[in-house]
């Protein structure tokens, strides 16, 4: 034993006590992410969904919808609103072929990337995006706002075949989502999951799903979802979206 | 005394060989997906099936190499480096038992699910929800037994527990949080499932976890492989005592915050990637640090790197890890991160860890024990093959990343005379191709080598006529 009038230090006591060192580990490895991320859910500047308009009023950037209005009475320039049941399935897809691994939808505040995607990307609309679909690699170019840039039937044939729009693309082919129809009661049921953690959708826009899906193919809802990447706030010039 | 009576060595070597199974099915779907970026024909296997497509195979290749692979390695080194260093047999043999076959059956379960598309969509976090579950009961009895192996230790004979062993537990600590955390999600069928955050936080929590997943899992797991495994070979003790200590807990308390770096310029605020940023400059010292004190064991023996290429690989290994943890702090800079973020630099940088650092160190360690286990010498002339072509094929496939990773960077960013964008993005799509074969090619050679290194371990263990203990 070691001599008894000579102090151990802390390091030399955990070393002896894998308790005790199990519990100031826990504690070191669990305060970064306290730090990083609860300000996020508290501070509500961290998703900011309103803006001084040009005119001085205060405009919200989401969809501010009234009672009994479906998601199809949305406007363009209303503002960020749930995806619809057609969109919803194709965003399912996005996600099962893992169209994220190559493709971003984050565009940052530069100069080349505004003229080549658009304006930068607001925390608010990715709010009702579960999981986010912000990628971290462009294999292929950033997809936050490729709604409304290309037509439907530019979208289908280069689904289709990319390399026969783009010769240089390496993109996979996906004629395969045509002859898959989307099934409704399952949109329904994703609708309603979304719903509890946060998705503002109502008991209505979940049971006019399946009709509204109704005939469509995997294809149709691939181009709706990316239809509406990008395009659901009406950006103003002289209006602060980020301090 | 014979080893395999002390101690429980049979979920240490059958860990081992499924470690090296998997690293070659890792590597070969990793050789598969380069090549549909370098010929995307490839993606068209059995015309409209979309299972061998670039999009569903990534997650697998992924998964593969870290959990199949790395996990498998990480647990039969920490289930031999717990025994041997606190000189005891485990806790539980048979929960040692139920981690190998739960692990598996994970793995499996990944093979089919990935390829059909059934992914929660967050990077190295893909698999579903019941999936998750079955992980998170396996890492709990992982740890569990360890910690408790470590309890029951004489403490009269192993009155400290050695440094190799803090940097496994850390590392199962930290894993679980993040594991459990990042995959809160509300089900809505058997095999989907939807994040329960969204957008800003998603991102940042998923950040978090998929830069500690390299951080704990890959850095601090394998740091414990080298704490151990680099003494032992060179037979001589780690360098410095107050460097470990010093290495390990900046590594607690520091690393976790570098998840943010990755958001930089995006829509999460401004301080928290600037936060990740700083902490991710400071931490290339405790790094250093610890490549250093890895090294420096060597000191007066370096010799014996002329003949010991199962020394060779595990110092090669600690230059690749100074190399990426040098090259990590500067990509995390801010004014290079918005060049490098989005492009194949940061493919590069991760392979410079995952290639250089953790299969080099990884297969050290592998060979080390299985020398000892069965009491044999490896072949040294495969040994010497393997340590040559990976090191060249990782050296290759760097390189490759590097070029075509800035090429994209300033080609997206570049303008003509007019003040008008100088490249299509289509253009510098093409741009990439050569670069794309070379790391196909780099990554084939990483290939040959893992499989070098299977037949290498399979014919030690019938050569040793100990192939019937391997049921023990």
């Amino acid at each position: 034993m070691a001599n008894k009038n000579v102090k151990e230090s802390l390091q030399v006591k955990l070393e002896k006590n894998i308790f005790g060192m199990y519990l100031f580990m826990a504690l070191s490895l669990s305060l970064a992410g306290i730090v990083e991320i609860v300000p996020l859910f508290t501070n509500p500047e961290a998703v900011k969904d309103e803006v001084i308009a040009a005119d001085g009023s205060i405009k919200s950037l989401l969809w501010l919808r009234s009672e009994g209005q479906a998601l199809s009475d949305w406007k363009y320039g209303d503002g960020v609103r749930p995806l619809t049941a057609l969109e919803l399935a194709g965003r399912d897809i996005y996600q099962r072929e893992g169209c994220y691994l190559c493709h971003s939808q984050m565009i940052r505040p530069f100069r080349d990337e505004k003229e080549r995607y658009g304006h930068f990307s607001l925390a608010v609309e990715s709010k009702y995006d579960h999981p986010f679909q912000w990628g971290s690699k462009r294999t292929g170019p950033d997809l936050a706002r490729v709604g409304g840039k290309y037509s439907d039937e530019w979208h289908i044939l280069h689904l289709r075949h990319p390399q026969a729009v783009v010769p240089e693309s390496v993109m996979p082919k996906y004629r395969f989502l045509e002859s898959a129809l989307v099934d409704g009661e399952t949109i329904a049921t994703h609708m309603s999951g979304l719903s509890k953690v946060g998705v503002s959708y109502t008991q209505a826009d979940i049971a006019q799903a399946p009709a509204s899906v109704e005939g469509k193919n995997e294809m149709d809802a691939m181009v709706a979802y990316l239809q509406s990447l990008g395009n659901m706030i009406k950006f103003e010039d002289g209006v602060t979206y980020r301090e | 005394m014979n080893l395999t009576e002390k101690y429980n060595l049979g979920v240490v070597k059958w860990f081992t060989i499924m470690a090296s199974v998997y690293l070659v099915v890792g590597t070969l779907l990793g050789v598969y997906i380069a090549s549909e970026l370098a010929f995307p024909f490839l993606n068209d296997l059995g015309t409209d099936l979309p299972y061998f497509q670039f999009g569903r195979l990534r997650p697998l290749h992924t998964n593969a190499v870290i959990f199949a692979f790395g996990g498998s390695a990480l647990m039969a080194s920490a289930f031999y480096i717990v025994q041997r260093t606190n000189q005891t047999s485990l806790w539980s043999n048979k929960m040692a038992w139920f981690t190998f076959w739960s692990w598996n059956i994970v793995i499996v379960l990944a093979v089919i699910t990935l390829p059909l598309g059934l992914t929660q969509s967050k990077e190295y976090a893909e698999l579903e929800w019941p999936i998750d579950i079955l992980m998170t009961l396996s890492w709990a009895t992982y740890l569990y037994n360890f910690i408790m192996t470590i309890h029951i230790r004489d403490r009269n004979k192993v009155p400290h527990v050695y440094v190799a062993n803090w940097f496994f537990l850390g590392m199962m600590v930290m894993v679980t949080y993040l594991h459990v955390v990042n995959n809160l999600s509300i089900p809505v069928s058997a095999f989907k499932s939807y994040s329960i955050f969204s957008g800003v936080q998603d991102a940042m929590i998923q950040w978090w976890w998929g830069h500690n997943a390299v951080g704990f899992f890959l850095t601090a797991g394998f740091l414990g492989i080298m704490y151990y495994f680099v003494p032992k070979q060179a037979q001589r003790p780690i360098y410095s005592y107050r460097l470990s200590v010093i290495h390990f807990w900046a590594l607690m308390f520091g690393y976790v915050w570098l998840g943010a770096h990755h958001l930089q310029y995006t829509a999460l605020p401004d301080w928290a990637g600037s936060l990740g940023a700083t902490i991710s400059l400071a931490m290339i010292i405790p790094s250093w640090g610890g490549a250093l004190n890895g090294i420096l064991t060597l000191s007066g023996t370096w010799d014996r790197l002329r003949e010991d290429y199962i020394l060779r690989f595990l110092i090669m290994s600690l230059a690749f890890y100074a190399m990426s943890t040098f090259e990590g702090p500067v990509m995390a800079a801010k004014t290079v991160n918005a060049l490098s973020h989005y492009t194949d630099w940061t493919i590069g940088h991760v392979h410079s860890g995952a290639l250089g650092w953790n299969i080099m160190v990884a297969a050290g360690a592998m060979y080390h024990m299985i020398e000892k286990i069965y009491n044999v010498k490896m072949s040294q002339k495969l040994l010497g093959i393997h340590f040559w072509v990976h090191t060249i094929g990782t050296v290759v496939y760097i390189v490759a990343m590097w070029v075509s990773g800035i090429m994209q960077g300033l080609m997206w960013r570049a303008y003509d005379e007019y003040g008008t964008l100088a490249y299509t993005f289509a253009e510098s799509v093409s741009a990439m191709h050569p670069y794309y074969v070379m790391r196909a090619a780099g990554g084939a050679l990483v290939l040959i080598g893992a499989i070098i290194m299977l037949i290498n371990i399979v014919t030690t263990i019938r050569r040793s006529g100990a192939g019937q203990t391997a049921n023990a």
